[in-house]
C-alpha cells in the first residue's frame, strides 16, 4: 500500500524540477511548460490530501486550478505571439523592454 | 499491484519531466510534458479521483498542450534561441535543489510516531462525476460561475493581445483602438 508521504514526495520532486526549468531555460515557451508542470505537481499534492482526508473539496480546488491554468496558457501564449511579432525572438534574455 | 503502478507512473513522470527541463527543442519538451501529464492522470486514478483524471487528459494533455504545439509551430522558433542560461545558472540551480530538499524533509517530518500516513478506506462514490458535479453545483456554485467569467475574460484578452501590433501600427489603427 502506497502511503501519503510517497505522493507528497513525488509532488515535491516534480515541483522542484519545474522550478529548476524556470530558472535554467531561456526559451519563453519552455518556461511556460515548466510553470504548467509546477501547477500539476500542486494538483497531485491536493488530490493526495483529498484522498487522505476522504474529503472531496480538493477535487473542486483542482478543477479551479485547471480553469486558471487554461486561462493563463491562452493569455500567456497570446503575449508570446505578440512579443514574437515585435522582437522576432522568444529568448527571455533579449526581452528586456520593461527594464528601467 | 498499487505499489507497482505508483512506481512505474511516478518514475515515468519524473523521467519525462527531467527530459523536458533539459531539452532545448520546444516540440520535444512539449511531448515530454504530455507524457508527464498522462502519468499524473494515472496517479489520479490510483487516488480514486476519476473525474479529475479524465479532465487531466482532456484539458491538459488535450487542449492546453495542443495550444502550446500550435504556438510553437506557428512561431517557427530557431534552434539557437533554446540555449540554456550562462552566468548565474549554478547559483540558481543550487538554490532550487536546496529548496527541493527542504520540501522533501518537510514531507519526512509528517509522521505519527515514526510511521507513515497510510490511506484509509474510501467512502462510496468518492471522486465520481456525480459526486463532484453535485458539489460543484451546490456548495461551490459561486466559484464555478466566477470561473466561467474568468474564461470569458481570458478569451477576450487572448484575442486582443494576439491581434494588435505595437511597433508599426498606423495612426488610423491607433485611433480605432483607443
Amino acid at each position: 500500500m502506497v502511503s501519503l508521504n510517497a505522493y507528497l514526495m513525488l509532488g515535491a520532486v516534480l515541483f522542484s524540477i519545474g522550478a529548476v526549468g524556470v530558472f535554467t531555460q531561456r526559451n519563453a515557451l519552455i518556461i511556460y511548460m515548466c510553470i504548467e508542470l509546477m501547477l500539476n505537481a500542486v494538483n497531485l499534492t491536493i488530490i493526495a490530501f483529498s484522498r487522505f482526508l476522504n474529503n472531496m473539496d480538493g477535487h473542486v480546488f483542482v478543477f479551479m486550478i485547471m480553469t486558471v491554468a487554461a486561462a493563463e496558457a491562452a493569455v500567456g501564449l497570446a503575449i508570446i505571439i505578440s512579443l514574437f511579432r515585435n522582437k522576432a525572438t522568444v529568448n527571455v534574455d533579449d526581452l528586456n523592454l520593461s527594464k528601467g | 499491484m498499487q505499489l507497482l503502478m505508483f512506481c512505474v507512473l511516478g518514475f515515468g513522470a519524473v523521467v519525462s519531466a527531467l527530459n523536458m527541463v533539459t531539452n532545448r527543442k520546444p516540440v520535444s519538451a512539449a511531448m515530454s510534458l504530455i507524457v508527464t501529464m498522462l502519468c499524473l492522470a494515472g496517479l489520479y486514478v490510483l487516488l480514486d479521483a476519476h473525474l479529475i483524471a479524465a479532465l487531466q487528459i482532456i484539458v491538459y494533455a488535450g487542449a492546453i498542450m495542443v495550444l502550446f504545439l500550435f504556438v510553437i509551430m506557428l512561431l517557427n522558433v530557431q534552434e539557437k534561441e533554446g540555449r540554456l542560461a550562462g552566468s548565474a545558472i549554478l547559483l540558481q540551480f543550487v538554490a532550487v535543489v536546496v529548496v527541493g530538499l527542504l520540501f522533501l524533509s518537510m514531507v519526512n517530518v509528517d509522521k505519527i510516531d515514526g510511521s507513515l500516513f497510510a490511506f484509509g478506506d474510501v467512502v462510496s462514490q468518492f471522486g465520481t462525476t456525480k459526486a463532484v458535479g453535485k458539489m460543484l453545483f451546490t456548495e461551490f456554485l459561486l466559484p464555478f460561475e466566477i470561473a466561467s467569467v474568468l474564461l470569458l475574460a481570458a478569451i477576450v484578452g487572448a484575442v486582443i493581445l494576439a491581434k494588435r501590433r505595437i511597433d508599426d501600427s498606423g495612426p488610423s489603427e491607433n485611433h480605432s483602438r483607443s
